[in-house]
């Protein structure tokens, strides 16, 4: 079987490499990148990933999986993309920010039910925001709790909604 | 519907079994609990105008008063998860515990290998297969949204499955929702009969043998197999469970249902089965107002 030196092979997951130190495929992300990467930006608790290991599989696409593998595997899917590296600003997925957003306290912007709906449906809208540019994270009060509802980009004054066509949705204000 | 005619036989009430296949069902989700408890999920209905009822055998399953049930919040936040009804019994049946190795042999496109996910607190391994790619994509597009991240998704013909991708050699669990002539769904789909012959049942009944004893195969000893169809017709039912019977090492065994059901047939059109095919369970639309269903549950016993 081939080995991690062999570099980044399209149609494999390779569990991430634990530090830089033990980097062997160039441009990889580590696990403490990712993780950090979370916990910087948008305040995730780095302890929220102590459960899971994380795959790269196709240039820069990172997995997030809690379940039994070997290292290097030959699967259609393993647990959940939650990550796009290997490009100037790393970009979390729509779902992994559903699915663990709400550990988030940093970057995390608030839409009323009207403006979520617009996002929801791929909108792009002028917004007000004093935070930190670049990818957010954008939530919606649902029944009295903050719900993450995906990523956003905001520059310029506009956040644009980067909801994938398929996960976008037209609901009621 | 003549093609039910030949389920005459065993079908007590027979009438108003025919009349539940005409009615439409309605739309139906399942909570998905990696995301919310049935209360959020209902609350978030309430909130966002959309009416419910709950299932009385299932808290998770809820009967929804709207026409798209993928287009309410709770749907796009991954609360919710359209799936019918008895749909949602074999997971159930199969009882699957954090931390455990499931195989789900059929896993596209997805809503049980979820539901898997979820019983098991979305920790352990759910590995959900499947031999059709485009399934797979829909199966891919559902775990994400439903925020499963147990899940090992696989590319492979389920009758001779390989282990070699993963790191155990065998399973605590396994579930076979297998392909079928899909009798059961008419409700769904008035057309699903209309392709319907009795040698697509024999050439369908092949494959879902070899699935099932494969499935027996790579379950360890004491482990657990489910196997379930949305068909009404023994060939693909009781006749599958008694060739695992007679091919591999199992027995059939009792599990509860809060749901009406009759018991597995033991005779059909000559054929005789083992009498604990008798514990399985045949879910008619007129028990429930669902769709059909058979599960049954088998042990590993080498």
């Amino acid at each position: 079987m081939a080995g991690d030196s062999d570099g980044n092979v399209g149609q494999r997951f390779d569990r991430l490499p634990e530090t830089a130190a033990d980097r062997v495929v160039e441009g990889r992300a580590t696990r403490e990148e990712v993780v950090g990467y979370f916990a910087d930006r948008f305040g995730v608790p780095p302890g929220t990933f102590d459960e899971y290991t994380f795959w790269e599989k196709g240039a820069g696409k990172i997995w997030v999986y809690a379940g039994e593998a070997p290292s290097l595997a030959e699967l259609e899917a393993l647990g959940m993309t939650c990550l796009r590296t290997r490009q100037e600003h790393w970009k979390p997925t729509t779902d992994a920010v559903q699915r663990f957003g709400r550990h988030a306290d940093s970057c995390v912007v608030e839409l009323d039910r009207e403006r979520a709906a617009r996002f929801a449906a791929g909108e792009d809208q002028e917004l007000e925001w004093d935070g930190d540019w670049g990818y957010l994270i954008v939530a919606c009060e649902v029944v009295g709790d903050l719900e993450p509802l995906g990523v956003g980009l905001y520059v310029h004054g506009e956040l644009r909604s980067v909801v994938p066509k398929g996960r976008q949705r037209d609901l009621e204000a | 519907m003549e093609t039910l005619e030949r389920y005459r036989p065993i079908i007590d009430d027979f009438e108003a079994f025919l009349d539940a296949c005409e009615r439409p069902l309605g739309n139906v989700v399942r909570v998905n609990a990696i995301k919310a408890t049935p209360e959020r999920a209902m609350a978030a209905l309430e909130e966002e105008g959309v009416g419910y009822e709950q299932a009385d055998w299932n808290p998770r399953v809820l009967e929804l008063e709207t026409d798209s049930p993928g287009s309410t919040w709770a749907s796009f936040l991954g609360f919710t998860h359209g799936q019918e009804a008895v749909s949602a019994v074999p997971a159930g049946v199969l009882d699957p515990r954090p931390g455990e190795r499931v195989w789900d042999a059929c896993g596209a496109p997805g809503g049980k290998a979820t539901q898997l996910a979820a019983l098991m607190d979305d920790r352990g391994t759910v590995v959900a297969n499947d031999s059709n790619l485009g399934r797979l994509s829909a199966l891919r597009f559902n775990a994400e949204r439903l925020g499963a991240t147990s899940l090992a998704v696989t590319h492979q013909d389920a009758r001779n499955y390989s282990l070699k991708p993963l790191e155990f050699d065998a399973f605590d669990r396994a579930l076979v929702d297998a392909p079928c002539s899909c009798e059961g769904t008419i409700r769904k789909n008035p057309d699903a009969l209309d392709e319907w012959t009795e040698d697509h049942v024999h050439s369908v009944a092949g494959i879902q043998k070899g699935i099932l004893r494969r499935a027996v195969q790579t379950t360890r000893e004491g482990g657990t197999v489910v196997y379930s169809t949305c068909t009404f017709a023994p060939e693909e039912n009781e006749a599958v469970v008694q060739h695992a019977l007679e091919a591999e090492d199992c027995r059939v065994v009792d599990f509860d249902l809060d749901l009406e059901y009759a018991p597995g047939v033991t005779e059909w059109e000559g054929e005789e089965y083992d009498g604990s095919v008798s514990k399985a369970a045949r879910i008619y639309p007129h028990h429930n107002d669902t769709g059909g269903f058979f599960v049954a549950k088998l042990e590993v016993t080498a």
